[in-house]
Protein backbone atom coordinates (compact mmCIF):
# COMPACT_ATOMS: atom_id res chain seq x y z
CA UNK A 1 0.00 0.00 0.00
CA UNK A 2 2.68 2.39 0.47
CA UNK A 3 4.15 1.95 -2.67
CA UNK A 4 1.41 2.39 -4.21
CA UNK A 5 0.84 5.86 -2.43
CA UNK A 6 4.07 6.75 -3.32
CA UNK A 7 3.45 5.66 -6.51
CA UNK A 8 0.21 8.05 -7.57
CA UNK A 9 1.75 10.48 -4.97
CA UNK A 10 5.27 11.20 -7.59
CA UNK A 11 3.02 10.95 -10.35
CA UNK A 12 0.26 13.28 -9.69
CA UNK A 13 1.22 15.51 -6.69
CA UNK A 14 4.76 15.70 -6.79
CA UNK A 15 4.44 15.70 -10.74
CA UNK A 16 8.17 16.75 -12.08
CA UNK A 17 6.72 19.55 -14.34
CA UNK A 18 3.82 21.00 -12.27
CA UNK A 19 5.09 21.22 -9.15
CA UNK A 20 8.84 21.39 -9.53
CA UNK A 21 9.44 22.51 -12.70
CA UNK A 22 11.70 19.99 -13.58
CA UNK A 23 12.32 19.35 -17.72
CA UNK A 24 10.82 22.53 -18.63
CA UNK A 25 13.65 23.00 -21.69
CA UNK A 26 12.67 19.55 -23.36
CA UNK A 27 9.11 20.17 -22.19
CA UNK A 28 8.72 23.08 -24.22
CA UNK A 29 11.32 22.36 -27.44
CA UNK A 30 9.58 19.15 -28.14
CA UNK A 31 5.91 19.20 -27.32
CA UNK A 32 5.02 20.68 -31.03
CA UNK A 33 3.33 17.12 -31.84
CA UNK A 34 2.00 14.45 -29.66
CA UNK A 35 4.24 11.92 -31.83
CA UNK A 36 7.51 13.14 -30.51
CA UNK A 37 6.61 14.05 -27.20
CA UNK A 38 5.42 10.52 -26.78
CA UNK A 39 8.97 9.39 -27.42
CA UNK A 40 10.78 11.62 -25.29
CA UNK A 41 8.07 10.58 -22.51
CA UNK A 42 8.95 7.23 -23.17
CA UNK A 43 12.53 7.87 -22.92
CA UNK A 44 12.35 9.49 -19.71
CA UNK A 45 10.26 6.81 -18.09
CA UNK A 46 12.75 4.33 -19.19
CA UNK A 47 16.35 6.39 -18.11
CA UNK A 48 14.29 7.83 -14.88
CA UNK A 49 13.65 3.84 -13.92
CA UNK A 50 16.84 2.42 -14.55
CA UNK A 51 19.10 5.71 -13.30
CA UNK A 52 17.43 6.70 -9.45
CA UNK A 53 18.00 2.95 -8.28
CA UNK A 54 21.46 2.84 -9.84
CA UNK A 55 21.69 6.11 -7.37
CA UNK A 56 19.97 5.01 -4.64
CA UNK A 57 23.10 2.19 -4.43
CA UNK A 58 25.40 4.33 -4.87
CA UNK A 59 24.50 6.12 -2.11
CA UNK A 60 23.70 3.96 0.15
CA UNK A 61 26.32 1.65 -0.13
CA UNK A 62 29.06 4.27 -0.95
CA UNK A 63 28.24 8.11 -0.34
CA UNK A 64 26.17 8.09 2.74
CA UNK A 65 28.35 9.10 6.05
CA UNK A 66 29.23 5.91 7.08
CA UNK A 67 28.39 3.88 3.81
CA UNK A 68 31.21 2.46 3.56
CA UNK A 69 31.85 1.07 6.92
CA UNK A 70 29.07 -1.13 6.59
CA UNK A 71 30.75 -3.82 3.67
CA UNK A 72 34.78 -2.35 4.29
CA UNK A 73 35.18 -3.07 7.63
CA UNK A 74 35.57 -0.32 11.02
CA UNK A 75 37.66 1.70 10.01
CA UNK A 76 36.22 3.49 6.91
CA UNK A 77 32.76 4.74 9.30
CA UNK A 78 33.94 7.75 9.38
CA UNK A 79 33.97 8.68 5.97
CA UNK A 80 31.71 10.96 4.27
CA UNK A 81 31.40 11.39 0.74
CA UNK A 82 28.46 12.94 0.49
CA UNK A 83 30.10 16.09 -1.13
CA UNK A 84 31.12 13.73 -4.04
CA UNK A 85 26.93 12.67 -4.82
CA UNK A 86 26.54 15.80 -7.61
CA UNK A 87 29.50 14.55 -9.71
CA UNK A 88 28.72 10.95 -9.31
CA UNK A 89 25.30 10.84 -10.05
CA UNK A 90 25.45 13.21 -13.24
CA UNK A 91 28.38 10.62 -14.89
CA UNK A 92 26.26 7.53 -13.87
CA UNK A 93 23.20 9.40 -15.53
CA UNK A 94 25.48 10.44 -18.91
CA UNK A 95 27.06 6.96 -18.91
CA UNK A 96 23.98 4.83 -18.21
CA UNK A 97 22.07 7.09 -21.35
CA UNK A 98 25.00 6.21 -23.12
CA UNK A 99 24.75 2.24 -22.51
CA UNK A 100 20.73 2.42 -22.92
CA UNK A 101 21.33 3.70 -26.29
CA UNK A 102 23.39 0.68 -26.88
CA UNK A 103 21.11 -1.54 -25.37
CA UNK A 104 18.10 -0.19 -27.28
CA UNK A 105 19.72 0.37 -30.34
CA UNK A 106 20.87 -3.45 -30.64
CA UNK A 107 17.90 -5.02 -29.04
CA UNK A 108 15.21 -2.94 -30.05
CA UNK A 109 16.05 -1.03 -33.71
CA UNK A 110 12.09 -0.17 -33.61
CA UNK A 111 12.06 1.39 -30.68
CA UNK A 112 15.78 3.10 -31.49
CA UNK A 113 14.34 4.59 -34.52
CA UNK A 114 11.62 6.07 -32.59
CA UNK A 115 13.01 7.64 -29.69
CA UNK A 116 16.08 8.93 -31.97
CA UNK A 117 17.32 11.90 -31.28
CA UNK A 118 15.78 12.22 -27.75
CA UNK A 119 17.98 9.39 -25.91
CA UNK A 120 21.55 11.52 -25.72
CA UNK A 121 19.46 14.86 -24.84
CA UNK A 122 18.05 13.29 -22.11
CA UNK A 123 21.19 13.76 -20.11
CA UNK A 124 21.32 16.84 -19.48
CA UNK A 125 17.23 16.95 -18.99
CA UNK A 126 17.06 18.13 -15.22
CA UNK A 127 13.85 15.92 -14.59
CA UNK A 128 16.64 13.18 -14.49
CA UNK A 129 19.20 14.49 -11.98
CA UNK A 130 16.21 16.27 -10.37
CA UNK A 131 14.75 12.60 -9.53
CA UNK A 132 18.14 11.53 -7.96
CA UNK A 133 18.46 14.43 -6.10
CA UNK A 134 14.86 14.30 -4.50
CA UNK A 135 15.73 10.59 -4.13
CA UNK A 136 18.83 11.06 -1.92
CA UNK A 137 16.46 14.16 -0.01
CA UNK A 138 13.87 11.45 0.66
CA UNK A 139 15.93 9.05 2.50
CA UNK A 140 14.21 5.49 0.93
CA UNK A 141 14.46 2.54 2.79
CA UNK A 142 14.48 0.23 0.16
CA UNK A 143 15.47 -0.30 -3.44
CA UNK A 144 12.13 -1.08 -4.54
CA UNK A 145 10.83 2.43 -3.02
CA UNK A 146 13.41 4.16 -5.14
CA UNK A 147 12.02 2.07 -8.31
CA UNK A 148 8.93 2.86 -7.83
CA UNK A 149 9.71 6.78 -7.33
CA UNK A 150 11.44 6.30 -10.38
CA UNK A 151 8.95 5.14 -12.58
CA UNK A 152 5.87 7.02 -10.86
CA UNK A 153 8.62 10.76 -11.73
CA UNK A 154 8.64 9.43 -15.30
CA UNK A 155 4.92 8.92 -15.83
CA UNK A 156 4.18 11.90 -14.43
CA UNK A 157 6.78 13.57 -16.95
CA UNK A 158 5.38 11.94 -20.01
CA UNK A 159 1.78 12.76 -18.90
CA UNK A 160 2.95 16.15 -18.74
CA UNK A 161 4.06 16.38 -21.84
CA UNK A 162 1.59 14.48 -23.84
CA UNK A 163 -0.94 16.81 -22.50
CA UNK A 164 0.34 19.99 -23.43
CA UNK A 165 1.55 18.66 -26.57
CA UNK A 166 -2.02 17.96 -27.60
CA UNK A 167 -3.10 21.10 -26.20
CA UNK A 168 -0.58 23.13 -28.81
CA UNK A 169 -1.96 20.72 -31.59
CA UNK A 170 -5.35 22.14 -31.28
CA UNK A 171 -4.74 25.96 -30.00
CA UNK A 172 -2.60 26.73 -33.41
CA UNK A 173 -5.86 26.83 -34.97
CA UNK A 174 -6.93 29.37 -32.06
CA UNK A 175 -6.67 33.34 -32.40
CA UNK A 176 -3.98 34.62 -29.91
CA UNK A 177 -2.14 38.15 -29.47
CA UNK A 178 0.24 38.17 -31.87
CA UNK A 179 3.16 38.61 -29.04
CA UNK A 180 1.82 35.83 -26.70
CA UNK A 181 1.64 33.25 -28.89
CA UNK A 182 4.06 30.55 -29.10
CA UNK A 183 5.90 30.66 -26.04
CA UNK A 184 4.14 33.03 -23.92
CA UNK A 185 0.75 30.91 -24.11
CA UNK A 186 2.75 27.39 -23.58
CA UNK A 187 3.55 29.34 -19.89
CA UNK A 188 0.02 30.38 -19.14
CA UNK A 189 -1.66 26.86 -20.38
CA UNK A 190 0.91 25.08 -18.27
CA UNK A 191 0.40 27.19 -15.61
CA UNK A 192 -3.48 26.18 -15.50
CA UNK A 193 -2.62 23.02 -15.76
CA UNK A 194 -0.13 23.01 -13.09
CA UNK A 195 -3.75 25.00 -10.83
CA UNK A 196 -5.89 21.43 -12.05
CA UNK A 197 -2.85 19.15 -10.94
CA UNK A 198 -3.17 21.18 -6.94
CA UNK A 199 -6.38 19.65 -6.94
CA UNK A 200 -4.83 16.46 -6.33
CA UNK A 201 -3.10 17.60 -3.51
CA UNK A 202 -3.55 15.90 0.29
CA UNK A 203 -4.89 12.36 -1.80
CA UNK A 204 -3.71 9.63 -0.01
CA UNK A 205 -4.51 5.81 -0.66
CA UNK B 1 42.56 35.30 -36.38
CA UNK B 2 41.11 39.16 -36.02
CA UNK B 3 40.59 38.44 -32.33
CA UNK B 4 44.30 40.25 -31.61
CA UNK B 5 43.70 43.48 -33.25
CA UNK B 6 40.20 43.64 -31.73
CA UNK B 7 39.87 46.20 -29.09
CA UNK B 8 38.33 44.87 -25.33
CA UNK B 9 35.02 46.55 -25.30
CA UNK B 10 34.44 46.61 -29.49
CA UNK B 11 31.08 46.87 -30.53
CA UNK B 12 31.33 43.04 -31.30
CA UNK B 13 31.82 42.57 -27.52
CA UNK B 14 29.73 45.16 -26.10
CA UNK B 15 26.87 43.46 -28.05
CA UNK B 16 27.41 39.68 -26.74
CA UNK B 17 27.72 41.83 -23.23
CA UNK B 18 23.85 43.70 -23.96
CA UNK B 19 21.99 41.20 -26.34
CA UNK B 20 21.18 38.41 -23.79
CA UNK B 21 19.56 41.31 -21.66
CA UNK B 22 16.65 41.51 -24.42
CA UNK B 23 17.07 40.60 -27.58
CA UNK B 24 18.30 37.08 -27.27
CA UNK B 25 17.63 36.49 -23.71
CA UNK B 26 18.11 32.68 -22.44
CA UNK B 27 15.06 32.42 -20.49
CA UNK B 28 12.39 34.36 -22.64
CA UNK B 29 13.58 33.92 -26.28
CA UNK B 30 16.26 30.83 -26.25
CA UNK B 31 14.23 28.99 -23.97
CA UNK B 32 16.97 27.88 -21.79
CA UNK B 33 17.39 27.27 -18.00
CA UNK B 34 13.62 27.39 -17.22
CA UNK B 35 13.76 24.50 -14.72
CA UNK B 36 14.87 26.47 -11.98
CA UNK B 37 14.50 29.64 -12.85
CA UNK B 38 10.48 29.24 -11.86
CA UNK B 39 10.92 26.87 -8.43
CA UNK B 40 12.39 29.03 -6.62
CA UNK B 41 10.71 32.97 -7.32
CA UNK B 42 8.83 32.66 -4.12
CA UNK B 43 10.95 35.05 -2.83
CA UNK B 44 13.59 37.36 -4.04
CA UNK B 45 16.49 36.13 -1.32
CA UNK B 46 16.61 32.93 -2.63
CA UNK B 47 16.58 34.30 -6.18
CA UNK B 48 19.38 36.68 -5.95
CA UNK B 49 21.46 34.24 -4.52
CA UNK B 50 20.83 31.72 -7.63
CA UNK B 51 21.40 34.24 -10.15
CA UNK B 52 25.14 34.95 -8.14
CA UNK B 53 25.65 31.05 -8.54
CA UNK B 54 24.58 30.52 -11.95
CA UNK B 55 26.53 33.65 -12.72
CA UNK B 56 29.66 32.30 -11.21
CA UNK B 57 29.53 28.72 -12.53
CA UNK B 58 28.49 29.83 -15.85
CA UNK B 59 31.28 32.49 -16.01
CA UNK B 60 34.01 29.68 -14.65
CA UNK B 61 32.83 26.77 -16.73
CA UNK B 62 32.41 29.02 -19.98
CA UNK B 63 36.04 30.70 -19.42
CA UNK B 64 37.41 27.26 -18.78
CA UNK B 65 35.67 25.62 -21.48
CA UNK B 66 37.03 28.31 -23.69
CA UNK B 67 40.33 27.42 -22.53
CA UNK B 68 40.61 23.97 -23.38
CA UNK B 69 38.07 23.71 -26.19
CA UNK B 70 41.01 22.93 -28.68
CA UNK B 71 41.84 19.70 -26.17
CA UNK B 72 38.65 18.50 -25.74
CA UNK B 73 37.81 15.53 -28.29
CA UNK B 74 34.66 15.92 -29.58
CA UNK B 75 32.94 12.39 -29.22
CA UNK B 76 33.15 13.13 -25.54
CA UNK B 77 32.88 16.69 -25.16
CA UNK B 78 29.76 16.31 -23.20
CA UNK B 79 30.62 14.27 -20.14
CA UNK B 80 33.91 16.26 -20.23
CA UNK B 81 31.75 19.34 -19.98
CA UNK B 82 29.61 17.93 -17.16
CA UNK B 83 32.43 17.21 -14.79
CA UNK B 84 33.53 20.67 -15.58
CA UNK B 85 30.42 21.94 -14.24
CA UNK B 86 29.85 19.26 -11.79
CA UNK B 87 32.82 20.43 -10.14
CA UNK B 88 32.05 23.97 -10.15
CA UNK B 89 28.39 23.47 -8.62
CA UNK B 90 29.91 21.44 -5.93
CA UNK B 91 32.28 24.53 -4.85
CA UNK B 92 29.26 26.56 -4.92
CA UNK B 93 27.03 23.98 -3.19
CA UNK B 94 29.80 24.11 -0.25
CA UNK B 95 30.43 27.89 -0.13
CA UNK B 96 26.36 28.26 0.45
CA UNK B 97 26.01 25.48 3.01
CA UNK B 98 28.82 27.20 5.03
CA UNK B 99 28.05 30.44 4.81
CA UNK B 100 24.16 30.75 3.69
CA UNK B 101 22.33 27.62 4.95
CA UNK B 102 18.92 28.64 5.68
CA UNK B 103 19.02 29.94 1.54
CA UNK B 104 20.98 26.52 0.74
CA UNK B 105 18.12 24.98 2.60
CA UNK B 106 15.70 26.75 0.97
CA UNK B 107 16.89 25.87 -2.60
CA UNK B 108 17.68 22.43 -1.74
CA UNK B 109 18.08 19.90 -4.20
CA UNK B 110 18.01 23.08 -7.00
CA UNK B 111 21.19 24.19 -6.17
CA UNK B 112 22.71 20.42 -7.58
CA UNK B 113 20.27 20.79 -10.82
CA UNK B 114 22.13 24.21 -11.72
CA UNK B 115 24.46 21.25 -13.66
CA UNK B 116 21.54 20.37 -15.39
CA UNK B 117 20.66 24.06 -16.13
CA UNK B 118 20.34 24.29 -19.86
CA UNK B 119 21.92 27.66 -20.11
CA UNK B 120 25.08 26.47 -19.32
CA UNK B 121 25.26 23.47 -21.32
CA UNK B 122 23.53 25.46 -23.79
CA UNK B 123 25.88 28.15 -23.93
CA UNK B 124 29.07 25.92 -23.72
CA UNK B 125 28.14 23.81 -25.99
CA UNK B 126 27.58 26.81 -28.57
CA UNK B 127 29.70 29.42 -27.63
CA UNK B 128 32.41 28.29 -25.44
CA UNK B 129 33.66 25.45 -27.60
CA UNK B 130 33.87 27.70 -30.34
CA UNK B 131 35.33 31.19 -29.14
CA UNK B 132 37.88 32.73 -27.36
CA UNK B 133 37.97 32.87 -23.51
CA UNK B 134 37.53 36.34 -23.47
CA UNK B 135 34.23 36.59 -25.65
CA UNK B 136 33.06 33.20 -24.01
CA UNK B 137 33.46 35.70 -20.30
CA UNK B 138 31.65 38.00 -21.75
CA UNK B 139 28.89 36.24 -23.36
CA UNK B 140 28.65 34.16 -19.85
CA UNK B 141 28.19 37.72 -17.44
CA UNK B 142 25.12 38.62 -20.42
CA UNK B 143 23.46 35.31 -20.68
CA UNK B 144 23.44 34.69 -16.59
CA UNK B 145 22.48 38.75 -16.51
CA UNK B 146 19.45 37.84 -18.43
CA UNK B 147 18.75 34.81 -16.51
CA UNK B 148 18.95 36.61 -13.22
CA UNK B 149 16.84 39.82 -15.07
CA UNK B 150 13.94 37.88 -15.03
CA UNK B 151 14.48 35.48 -11.92
CA UNK B 152 14.51 38.74 -9.76
CA UNK B 153 11.56 40.44 -12.15
CA UNK B 154 9.15 37.15 -10.93
CA UNK B 155 10.88 36.85 -7.75
CA UNK B 156 9.88 40.64 -6.87
CA UNK B 157 6.11 40.94 -8.09
CA UNK B 158 5.71 37.45 -6.43
CA UNK B 159 6.80 38.34 -3.02
CA UNK B 160 5.34 41.73 -3.50
CA UNK B 161 1.75 40.28 -4.08
CA UNK B 162 2.21 37.13 -2.41
CA UNK B 163 3.40 37.91 0.71
CA UNK B 164 3.32 41.89 0.88
CA UNK B 165 6.97 41.79 1.78
CA UNK B 166 10.63 42.40 -0.10
CA UNK B 167 13.76 40.48 1.37
CA UNK B 168 11.94 40.00 3.99
CA UNK B 169 10.65 43.45 5.40
CA UNK B 170 6.78 44.47 5.04
CA UNK B 171 7.06 46.73 2.41
CA UNK B 172 2.96 47.06 2.34
CA UNK B 173 2.81 47.65 6.21
CA UNK B 174 2.08 45.31 8.91
CA UNK B 175 -1.03 43.32 8.50
CA UNK B 176 -2.61 43.16 12.63
CA UNK B 177 -5.84 40.85 13.35
CA UNK B 178 -7.62 43.74 12.60
CA UNK B 179 -8.17 47.21 10.75
CA UNK B 180 -6.97 49.29 13.25
CA UNK B 181 -4.10 47.12 14.42
CA UNK B 182 -2.80 47.32 10.91
CA UNK B 183 -0.48 50.04 9.00
CA UNK B 184 0.22 50.85 5.52
CA UNK B 185 -1.91 49.62 3.24
CA UNK B 186 -3.54 46.89 5.10
CA UNK B 187 -4.77 49.64 7.15
CA UNK B 188 -7.55 49.96 3.79
CA UNK B 189 -8.26 46.38 4.00
CA UNK B 190 -5.61 45.00 1.78
CA UNK B 191 -5.65 41.13 1.53
CA UNK B 192 -1.91 39.47 0.16
CA UNK B 193 -2.60 37.47 -2.60
CA UNK B 194 -2.00 33.66 -1.28
CA UNK B 195 -2.04 32.24 -4.87
CA UNK B 196 1.16 33.93 -6.04
CA UNK B 197 3.02 31.89 -3.54
CA UNK B 198 2.11 28.55 -5.42
CA UNK B 199 3.72 27.18 -8.15
CA UNK B 200 1.60 28.07 -11.03
CA UNK B 201 1.85 31.47 -10.52
CA UNK B 202 5.69 31.25 -11.68
CA UNK B 203 4.57 30.15 -14.84
CA UNK B 204 2.12 32.35 -15.18
CA UNK B 205 4.42 35.24 -14.43
CA UNK B 206 6.94 34.35 -16.79
CA UNK B 207 4.32 33.89 -19.37
CA UNK B 208 2.63 37.29 -18.83
CA UNK B 209 6.23 38.63 -19.08
CA UNK B 210 7.12 37.54 -22.40
CA UNK B 211 3.96 38.78 -23.68
CA UNK B 212 4.90 42.35 -22.13
CA UNK B 213 8.57 41.90 -23.64
CA UNK B 214 7.21 40.16 -27.32
CA UNK B 215 4.72 43.29 -27.62
CA UNK B 216 7.50 45.90 -27.23
CA UNK B 217 9.80 44.53 -29.37
CA UNK B 218 7.85 42.91 -32.05
CA UNK B 219 10.52 40.88 -33.74
CA UNK B 220 10.66 38.21 -30.92
CA UNK B 221 7.34 37.27 -31.90
CA UNK B 222 6.45 33.87 -33.71
CA UNK B 223 5.02 33.17 -36.97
Amino acid sequence: MDLLNLFVKSIFIENMIFAYFLGMCSYLAVSKTVKTAMGLGLAVIFVLAITVPVNYLLESYILKPGALGTWLGAEYTDIDLSFLSFIMFIAVIASMVQLVEMIVERFAPALYSQLGIFLPLIAVNCAILGGSLFMQQKDFSTITESFVYGLGSGIGWLLAIVAIAAIREKISYSNIPAPLKGLGITFIITGLMAIAFMSFGGIKL
Amino acid sequence: MMAEKEALFSQKNRRLLIDPLNDDNPISVQVLGICSALAITVQLKPAIVMSIAVMFVLIASNVIVSLIRNLIPGRIRIIVQLVIVAGLVIIVDLILKAYLYDVSKELSVFVGLIITNCIIMGRLEAFALGNGPWKAFLDAIGNAGGYALILIVVAFFREVLGSGKLLGYEVLGHKGKTLIDSTGLYSFGYENNGFMLLSPMALIAVGVYIWIQRSKNRKLIEA
